[in-house]
């Protein structure tokens, strides 16, 4: 496979120089479009990537689960102990035993994330879906309703929002201060930052990639000295990818925690 | 008056290295903080674990707005 092909270049032919890749990697060209309900959509690889992930991550649960024995097989051990790092690890850690009726959509969750993620790194595929916004806007989003709803049915609308944005505990004149603060960083910057978290790591991480690996086949094809630093791109396109594949597995993980994080919070009776 | 220097391309990118100087120093504080306390009391490992994760997101959040800057403003 050439490099043009996994590369949206934006330089102008015949330029010598190197020609970094760009953002304009995550806008590769549409395979197909069409209009459904006045809404324009557009087919990408990167839809076919995110569409392939989720049957095999899909395929999998359903395969390892469906013909479950008292002692496990391979697959169903690894399903299990996977689905377990979050029921047990996060979801009864941080919300309590209340939590576990989270678990499935937690566990869901994270492993939506975690195989997009992985498409990083996945040859042929090496671009991660989530680094697409909408994708971890949606995720967001549905974390943003999930914790104010369950705010919301625990403690009724007047008392979450009260013990949301008027804390007890605080002088009167401060809540001049206080209140805005609150308002701001749990309904304003919570579903904010859990998305652009996500999709910044994911989008820095595959430029790093892209610009070490491009790095690495202009060193070697200019035609000068400079093939002698090629081995150096290439080495640290190696270990950059490895540090990918940490930070995926981490930001997914960084996703679900503070998703029940904020549902621990919201569950929470006045202090 | 001359230029001693000149500057191409989107500022942004400036903001966005500013944003991150305050954000570098506050998760460093909140692992360095969490590192300590685990290793004071490494039975509260699991009950500070979440309030790690609060801190983390919490003090990241101002390089997070710092990095959609350079794409809002071109």
């Amino acid at each position: 496979m050439s490099a043009s092909i996994v590369l949206a270049s934006e330089c102008p032919p015949n330029d010598p120089g190197f020609c970094a890749p760009s953002v304009l990697e995550f806008f590769p060209k549409p395979l197909a479009t069409f209009d459904l309900f006045g809404v324009h959509f557009a087919i990408t690889r990167i839809t076919v990537i995110l569409w392939i992930a989720t049957a095999v991550m899909v395929w999998f649960f359903i395969a390892a689960t469906r013909n479950m024995q008292l002692v496990p097989g391979k697959r169903q051990y690894f399903a299990e102990s996977g689905y377990s790092i979050i029921r047990d690890g996060v979801a009864r850690e941080v919300i309590g035993t209340e939590g576990l009726r989270f678990a499935p959509y937690l566990a869901s969750l994270f492993f939506f994330i975690v195989i997009n993620n992985i498409m990083g790194i996945i040859p042929f595929a090496q671009i991660p879906p989530t680094g697409r916004f909408a994708f971890p806007v949606v995720l967001a989003t549905i974390t943003y309703v999930l914790f104010n709803w369950v705010g919301i049915r625990q403690q009724g609308v007047g008392p979450y929002f009260k013990n949301n944005l008027f804390p007890a505990g605080v002088p009167k004149p401060l809540y001049l201060l206080v209140t805005p603060i609150e308002f701001a960083s749990t309904f304003v910057f919570r579903p904010f930052t859990l998305s652009v978290r996500l999709f910044a790591n994911m989008l820095a991480g595959h430029l790093l990639l892209a610009i070490f690996a491009a790095g690495t086949v202009y060193l070697f094809t200019v035609g000068n000295f400079s093939v002698i630093f090629a081995p150096v791109s290439f080495a640290m396109s190696v270990v950059m990818t490895f540090f990918e594949l940490l930070v995926q597995v981490l930001q997914a993980y960084v996703f679900v925690v503070l998703t029940s994080a904020y549902i621990a919070g919201a569950m929470e009776e006045a202090h | 008056m001359s230029v001693l220097a000149e500057l191409s391309g989107n500022i942004g990118t400036v903001g966005y290295g500013l944003s991150a100087i305050g954000p570098g120093i506050g998760v460093g504080i909140v692992f360095a903080a969490y590192i300590q306390a685990t290793a004071r009391q490494p039975e509260s490992a699991t009950l500070t674990r979440t309030y790690l994760f609060l801190g983390f997101a919490l003090s990241e959040a101002l390089a997070i707005l710092g990095f959609v800057v350079p794409f809002i403003i071109t």
